[in-house]
């Protein structure tokens, strides 16, 4: 699978992506304010839903698509809450709010 | 309690129109695919707990855009009793195994002309994960509802 140029292309690319989640991860740990963890946090995610779209291409496989949408849901949900915390302190409002 | 909260000066007005505008579509898209993997969990991946699992996450988007009073006026429904439900639906269908003679959990599939689907494929072990759904999605919601309300 990785003798043809498709292949090396596919792996390099893999290994970019993976090398892009490490620094990321070096984002998620030094990062000097929430916000930045947040963030570095949703980019981590989307790096992770690349990785699998990389891997299921190098695969020739499409069982792994339903793990992207997955992820894909539970990091917008995250992305949200995580923000609402940081704006008003608290994540789901009790009271009624229109 | 509540007085004090009434005389708290009002915080600024949320604007989140592009929230509440990607989550209606959101929402249903969610919804979709928790039915999808709910019904996919018999062959592929999926299955009755993350079904369930999708579903609480589809809530809890309306719950963190719409805010928790608003949406429990809207589904009144007591979530401790759909948990209940859920574990009840799943021992019967274990315990039908029992009741024939056969060992607990047992599960059987059978063919069916259906009219639209025509030959089907069904088995007994979907009612069983309609159990454990109702129940991750009762207990999840429960866990969130108890935890989201008190600050």
């Amino acid at each position: 699978m990785i003798d043809s140029l498709l292949g090396w292309i596919i792996f390099l690319s893999l290994f970019f992506v993976v090398l892009s989640i490490l620094a990321t991860i070096y984002r998620l740990v030094k990062g000097p304010n929430a916000s930045e963890r947040m963030q570095a946090l949703d980019v981590l995610s989307i790096n992770i839903i690349a990785g699998i779209a990389i891997f299921s291409v190098f695969l020739r496989t499409t069982a792994f698509f339903e793990v992207i949408l997955l992820l894909g849901i539970l990091s917008f949900i995250g992305t949200i809450a995580f923000a609402r915390f940081i704006e008003r302190g608290y994540v789901i409002d009790r009271n009624s709010s229109d | 309690m509540r007085e004090s909260e009434m005389k708290k000066p009002k915080m600024r007005e949320p604007n989140d129109v592009i929230l509440r505008t990607v989550t209606k579509v959101a929402v249903f898209i969610i919804l979709t695919f928790s039915v999808h993997l709910f019904v996919s969990g018999h062959h592929n991946p999926g299955g009755g707990f993350i079904g369930g699992l999708a579903f609480v996450a589809a809530i809890v988007l309306l719950f963190l855009v719409y805010g928790i009073e608003r949406v429990r006026r809207n589904i009144p429904i007591d979530f401790k009793v759909v948990a209940g439900i859920g574990v009840l639906i799943a021992v019967l269908t274990g315990a039908r195994g029992i009741l024939i003679g056969e060992p607990f959990l047992k599960q059987t599939f059978g063919h069916a002309n259906l009219p639209l689907f025509g030959k089907t494929e069904l088995a007994t072990a979907v009612l069983f994960d309609v159990g454990v759904a109702l129940a991750v999605i009762g207990t999840s919601l429960t866990i969130i509802m108890s935890i989201g309300d008190d600050r």
